[in-house]
């Protein structure tokens, strides 16, 4: 039975992967800041699915503490899903510097901590996947959410880069930039419907692009012309624009 | 704050919208004072789930545990039906009840105690709720049976969500052999042919029939009657179904992608429509083995079918009488509804069995079900409708409901004025379970 490791296992995003995974007749490793946010979690998968699901606690900035935490796994992974990220509400906070540094702790610092020690395992195996939730909006840096996007901008580079190292090894590393998704984060916000994802459209882009070792994925198709064109705004016009 | 509404998109209105993930967050948000009402998966039709601020039960979605000797269930309020049909079917299990759609909460089912096909069997979704665990509004949490707190239980079976946010409820499902139905289809070619089909068809564990609301004179009540069981395995025939039993192939899902400009849905095309689904049927009687998402649920395979409305949204008038007053007042107040000429595209008309509950819609009597497009013209003819099932000692579904008025619901429900009495009790303090409903029909202020 193959086993996937779900990092930042409690947001909607990681919860319908880890059903998909589950439904899939995979074995599940997760971990999360709140352990106790875990175990209905894993009670519910067990039951759906009459399957081994192991819960362990992870925080993305106890940096030092990830390669001890990562080898005292009992069923190392198959495929690594790291699905966890901060975003405050930019407007209220952008001269705080204690959630600046938060902001890019746990999106990119602990990103690249964790992501270095499984990839180190994986070379060493010379098999294994890493699929980690990066956001459109580190495409280009935007004034509503320019610190959460600089920082998801260093951790899709450092996957860009990741993955030119451990292709040639046979090791995968994905990429997903899902858009607008219907999550708590967004629940009690009007959203155009047609660029929308549900978690479990997400989870689906996830699981089938990881089998067809797809680079990045776009979770709905319109959000790689959309995010194309506003990269290519020329900067004296994008500027003046309100975004 | 977002726009939100409910099946028929009317009314729709702007709300503030969270959910939760634990039973601490959501005592939270209960400490926010004000009215406050649970929002499950949004299949009712009116206004049931609405109020200025709306909690989301969709995230409290998890499966507890299973006893795969009894079949004993407990999961999350936020369960929907097609989740546990999902997960279980496959196992050999089904919902002891289920309503047409399986896109609904397992707390929905049970605060507007749904009715199946099987009512006149094995009554409505409350009667099988073995415990359930509700949080109050000040972030208690009763846990309620029959037997345990039972006045609670009674007026949460049916209240609609007015008593407490249900949070996981334990309820026994029914073993299968497969995941198919051994289908009898009787055409009926008028009301009284119907009826006596009805009648003939106790011993069936379902039964409903799809009427043509359009046809008129001698053929008025012209109906297509659905009977089944759950087929064993030597019911099966073919060789598709015999080698894997429990696992019906998925049929292909089609979706409305918008809203339907309103001239789309007039009396030509609903009544090619009806006559369409009527011809279909040869006359006589008819045996086959469909899976069970054909048989429970030919409408759940178009996403988003309330869009064929249009954005002025549409209501389901769904009303019961009592048997004794069947024959006599079904034909009276269809004759009504086929003179007018509003007819609708989906009438269903199934003969309930006795029910015994403190404010459920059931009663041993016969029941129709009628979409209709949101016009003055609808709206008017509803109040001459009401008048006639109150008169005939019938009632209106909550569930279905987005216009009665208060005095047509203080008429028809025998225990409305004990139920008020019961929520206000319930609801003394800072924060109060209240809909847009219960406020119009006069349940809370």
């Amino acid at each position: 039975m193959k086993n996937v490791l779900i990092l930042g296992a409690t947001s909607d995003m990681a919860q319908a992967i880890a059903k998909k995974y589950a439904a899939e007749g995979w074995s599940l490793t997760l971990a999360a800041l709140e352990k106790e946010l875990l175990e209905p979690i894993a009670g519910d998968l067990q039951v759906r699915n009459e399957i081994a699901v192991q819960t362990l606690e992870f925080d993305a900035t106890d940096f030092s503490n990830h390669r001890k935490l990562y080898e005292s796994l009992s069923t190392k992974p198959d495929v690594v899903i790291a699905a966890f990220g901060y975003m405050s509400d930019q407007d209220e906070v952008r001269n705080d510097l204690e959630d600046i540094k938060r902001t890019i702790d746990i999106n990119f610092t602990g990103m690249a901590s964790v992501l270095s020690v499984v990839a180190e395992d994986f070379e060493q195996r010379g098999s294994g996947a890493i699929a980690a939730i990066s956001s459109v909006a580190g495409d280009r840096g935007r004034q509503s959410n320019y610190i959460y996007g600089s920082a998801k901008a260093g951790l899709s580079a450092f996957l860009s880069g990741l993955r030119n190292r451990l292709a040639p090894k046979g090791i995968h590393v994905m990429t997903v930039k899902p858009g607008f998704a219907r999550t708590k984060m967004t629940e009690n916000l009007e959203l155009p419907a047609a660029l929308t994802a549900s978690p479990e459209q997400i989870a689906d882009a996830v699981f089938q692009g990881l089998e067809k070792k797809r680079s990045v994925v776009y979770t709905l198709w319109m959000w790689r012309f959309i995010m194309l064109i506003i990269k290519h705004i020329p900067e004296p016009i994008f500027k003046k624009m309100k975004m | 704050m977002r726009k939100i509404s409910d099946w028929g998109n009317y009314p729709v209105i702007e709300a503030e919208v969270s959910g939760f993930d634990t039973t601490a967050q959501l005592r939270a948000q209960l400490e926010q004072p004000g009215d406050v009402i649970a929002f499950g998966n949004g299949r009712s039709y009116g206004d049931a789930s609405l109020q200025n601020r709306i909690l989301l039960t969709r995230r409290f979605n998890k499966f507890l545990s299973f006893n795969d000797e009894t079949g004993e269930l407990c999961c999350q309020a936020g369960v929907l039906l097609s989740e546990i049909l999902d997960v279980f079917v496959q196992r050999g299990w089904f919902l002891p009840v289920t309503p047409g759609t399986k896109q609904i909460t397992v707390g929905g089912a049970i605060a507007a105690d749904v009715h199946g096909k099987n009512h006149h069997v094995d009554g409505s979704m409350g009667h099988h709720i073995i415990t359930m665990d509700v949080m109050r509004n000040d972030g208690t949490v009763v846990t309620c049976s029959p037997t345990e707190n039972a006045e609670f239980f009674n007026v949460t079976v049916g209240g609609m969500g007015l008593s407490g946010i249900i949070l996981n409820a334990t309820f026994r499902l029914r073993k299968v052999d497969t995941a198919y139905i051994r289908e009898e289809t009787v055409r009926a070619s008028n009301l009284d042919e119907i009826m006596d089909a009805f009648e003939a068809s106790n011993d069936w564990t379902y039964s409903v029939a799809w009427i043509d609301c359009l046809a008129k004179g001698d053929r008025m009540g012209r109906s297509i009657l659905m009977r089944g069981e759950h087929a064993t395995t030597s019911d099966l025939v073919q060789q598709m179904h015999k080698e894997a039993p429990l696992s019906p192939k998925q049929g292909m899902q089609l979706g409305i992608p918008i809203n339907f400009p309103d001239f789309a849905l007039n009396p030509l095309s609903m009544k090619a429509f009806n006559f369409a689904y009527y011809n279909k049927t040869r006359p006589g009687t008819h045996q086959q083995i469909i899976n069970y998402n054909s048989f429970f649920y030919p409408l759940d395979a178009i996403d988003n079918w309330n869009r064929i409305y249009g954005k002025r949204g549409f209501t389901q008038y769904q009303f019961v009488i009592p048997k004794e007053a069947g024959r006599e007042g079904m034909r009276t107040i269809l004759k009504r509804i086929t003179d007018s000429g509003l007819g609708s595209f989906l009438a269903v008309l199934k003969l309930f069995g006795e029910q015994d509950s403190f404010m459920s819609f059931p009663m041993a009597g016969y029941t129709l079900a009628l979409d209709f497009p949101i016009s003055l013209k609808a709206m008017d003819l509803f109040k001459e409708l009401d008048a006639m099932v109150a008169d005939y000692g019938g009632r209106l579904y909550l569930a279905k409901d987005s216009r009665m008025d208060a005095a047509m619901f203080e008429k028809t429900y025998p225990n409305a004025d004990e139920f008020r009495q019961a929520i206000a009790l319930l609801n003394e303090g800072a924060t109060k379970f209240s809909s847009l409903q219960s406020q119009r029909i006069g349940i809370t202020s």
